[in-house]
């Protein structure tokens, strides 16, 4: 605790200020005549295996496209960096984006139109509508979606297992959720059946994913104005299921004010039943605790009204010329909305052991028609993993729902309803509730 | 007087390299921070002039209100523990008569460690399943508090981790300032039938007066910037009950991209601490004088 803290503060301002003065980023062509393109997206030197095949995909595009030079940078969509970068001339021609992110981008104006050029991209009418509308507004077009996720329950096999739950008919409702997570508790040994999240909008993140999973909503519609829409039977039903399993059958755990960190952890190390998770966690998990394919499943989200759909995409430095929008949008068409390469990557992430059949990339479920009906060939062709695990949840068909309008200063909010619910055992969820609501709609004012 | 800035040349010579530091990283940022709190910013367009509208925003914020009296609470928190706790430390270290240095590094080691770490560290002992204070409380038959969990506990479980992850600084200034009280005035007391505590209260809290008084200061201006313990063990929970200024402060700058709004709190923040540190140099001038 000393003034270099302020100072720290006051010097990622300063790196944020200097977009008043900031020029334009390096020139659009080098000497050669080429199209210089930046992009975001290239995985860390640790994750070995990712960025091969990062490095090799640029090699092969820039081979067939004499014309564009790629110059990949290091790491994803950071949102603490994001306005320094953009400021200080740094921000990349091709960046990624999480679906939280685009309606505010767009707002702010700190993506580029590419509606004119979106036309040449092979496929994209291909992609699920609801995805490209992330990236969209008032009929223009300002990035591509390129991987998605739904949200399910993920949960231990072995702890089912023991618990003498059976792991090939995981739990459907919330109630059946509410059961398993006592029989799992009552193994002892500090094990708990059921845990959230709570802290870092992700508490707010996963209410809005039980709210979807009983067929309710965070926000809606008014005329032209958006307005908070979780004050209600549905959000007081939430509410109370978290708060019976955390004080009355305490099935929770007495730890909170959880992340998604601390979940995965106790995942890990088997000390955890079940949680709220998209497919991704599995391989995290596995790569990170050494753990086996086989302990996992997952299922489709309890109750099935509705699911919390999210994912990635590209969006286009608002500073780029169309000659560089133009080669951005030729490298993310090629490197991640490729049918003709899905055999291929298949076989590179087979060849290097890598897990293939979960429902993750390198083939993201982002596609209709003829082109889903080929992934979905080839993925089942070239499983390397247990995938009648994860069949259920790839069987559930709840429907996709987007997050809600200016996500995170939501999510913050609700954030202290999660909190309050399980950290105070008088905690009551309909004072909660409004008193959430009050906040929650000035910031839905504020959507434009 | 030509002949004094000759002399100088040098000195200034040595010291322009620094002052051009402080210029760009210190001086600048704290200028730009004070125009950006009246301007709206997009990083694509210039900005524009705003007025009071952050400032404005800022009042409306229900959480404005709540960050500072959470601060000012974690800062009479932190006072109380940390600077009575050295403090006392401070005057048993001094009347060791053995193992002076083993005991002075132990009462260090803790400001060695990096704050995050420390952080982490207590997040687990914290934790009230398996965690190590509440398992020992078990032991003795006692039921823990939630510690981070719990609105009524959560602000004094963070600062006792600052207060100890500090303690060493604090102790080892006091212990120094113990030890410049000349001998003689224990002496003469002890010769008058002073007892130990007449003679803390006597000779050692007069002699160290001074100290007290500035590491109060500089305490304050300290803890009211108190950012990594909330951000890195509650996030600002359970229920807002750990929202600091600077977290608060931090959540404008980057959850919401609101760059205006932060640099019109941090404004805020630095009259506030200006009107400690305008105290602290009065103290200063006075005890140099």
């Amino acid at each position: 605790m000393n003034s270099f803290r302020l100072r720290r503060v006051a010097g990622l301002l300063l790196v944020g200020s200097l977009a008043v003065t900031a020029c334009s980023s390096a020139a659009d062509t080098a000497s050669g005549g080429k199209v210089v393109l930046s992009v975001n997206g290239q995985p860390p030197q640790t994750q070995a295996f990712e960025r091969k095949i990062f490095d090799e995909d640029v090699a092969e595009f820039e081979a067939a496209n004499p014309d564009i030079d790629i110059q990949p940078h290091e790491g994803f969509m950071d949102p603490k960096t994001f306005s320094a970068k953009l400021a200080g001339g740094q921000l990349e021609d091709v960046f990624y984006a999480y679906f939280t992110d685009p309606a505010q981008l767009i707002a702010r104006r700190q993506a580029a139109d590419i509606t004119d050029h979106v036309k040449d991209l092979p496929h994209y009418t291909e992609i699920r509508q609801e995805l490209r509308d992330v990236f969209a507004k008032d009929g223009k077009v300002f990035g591509v979606p390129t991987a998605n996720y739904s949200m399910g329950l993920l949960y231990n096999r072995k702890l089912f297992q023991q618990a003498g739950l059976n792991p090939d008919t995981p739990p459907k409702t919330w109630d059946e959720v509410k059961e398993a997570a006592k029989k799992i508790t009552a193994l002892g040994d500090n094990k708990v059946g059921f845990a959230e999240y709570s802290k870092n909008n992700q508490g707010g993140w996963h209410f809005t994913a039980w709210m979807y999973s009983v067929g309710g909503k965070i926000a809606r519609q008014d005329g032209d104005k958006w307005v908070a829409d979780f004050d209600n039977d549905k959000g007081r039903q939430v509410l109370q299921h978290l708060k019976d399993m955390r004080w009355r059958d305490g099935t929770m755990g007495e730890k909170q004010l959880l992340v998604i960190e601390d979940v995965q952890q106790m995942m890990g190390a088997g000390q955890l039943g079940m949680y709220l998770a998209a497919p991704d966690n599995v391989p995290t998990i596995v790569n990170q605790f050494k753990g086996d394919y086989a302990d996992y499943g997952l299922t489709g989200i309890p109750d099935g009204k509705g699911t919390l759909i999210g994912g990635e995409g590209y969006m286009i430095n608002p500073k780029a010329t169309p000659e560089k929008i133009k080669a951005g949008l030729k490298w993310i068409g090629w490197k991640y909305l490729n049918p003709d390469r899905f055999d291929k990557n298949l076989k590179r992430y087979k060849d290097q052991g890598q897990p293939i059949g979960l429902p993750v990339p390198p083939v993201a479920d982002i596609w209709t028609g003829d082109v889903k009906a080929k992934q979905t060939e080839l993925k089942v062709a070239n499983a390397t993993v247990p995938v009648q695990n994860f069949k259920s949840y790839v069987d559930s068909t709840p429907a996709g729902l987007i997050e809600p309008p200016n996500a995170q200063q939501v999510y913050a909010i609700l954030d202290n309803v999660v909190q309050a619910v399980l950290t105070d055992r008088d905690a009551d969820p309909a004072t909660l509730l409004a008193d959430a609501e009050a906040k929650v709609n000035p910031v839905l004012a504020q959507v434009k | 007087m030509r002949r004094r800035v000759a002399e100088n040349l040098t000195a200034y010579g040595f010291l322009s390299a620094a002052l051009l530091c402080f210029a760009v990283f210190s001086w600048y940022p704290i200028v730009r921070g004070v125009v950006l709190g009246f301007q709206q910013v997009d990083f694509v367009a210039a900005p524009t002039w705003v007025g009071w509208e952050n400032f404005e925003r800022l009042f409306a914020d229900p959480l404005f209100a709540v960050a500072w009296r959470n601060t000012l609470l974690f800062t009479v928190l932190a006072l109380v523990f940390g600077f009575a706790v050295p403090f006392l430390l401070a005057v048993v270290l001094n009347e060791l008569r053995h193992f002076k240095a083993y005991f002075r590094l132990v009462v260090y080691l803790p400001v060695m460690l990096p704050p995050v770490v420390a952080a982490l560290v207590w997040k687990w002992l914290y934790d009230p399943g398996p965690g190590l204070l509440n398992t020992a409380l078990r032991g003795l038959g006692l039921d823990g508090p939630g510690w981070l969990d719990d609105t009524s506990t959560s602000m004094l479980s963070l600062v006792l981790v600052a207060t100890w992850a500090n303690l060493g600084t604090a102790t080892l200034v006091y212990l120094a300032a113990l030890q410049s009280i000349p001998g003689e005035l224990y002496e003469a007391a002890e010769l008058d039938g002073a007892g130990v505590l007449r003679r803390l209260w006597h000779v050692t809290v007069p002699q160290t007066r001074f100290v007290l008084l500035v590491l109060l200061l500089l305490q304050v201006v300290a803890t009211m910037q108190v950012f990594t313990e909330p951000y890195v063990m509650t996030g600002g929970g359970p229920q807002d009950s750990t929202v600091t200024v600077l977290l608060l402060l931090y959540r404008y700058a980057f959850y919401y991209n609101d760059f205006g709004t932060a640099s019109a709190l941090s404004l805020l923040l630095l009259l506030v601490l200006g009107a400690f540190t305008a105290l602290y140099l009065r103290v200063t001038r006075r005890a140099d004088a």
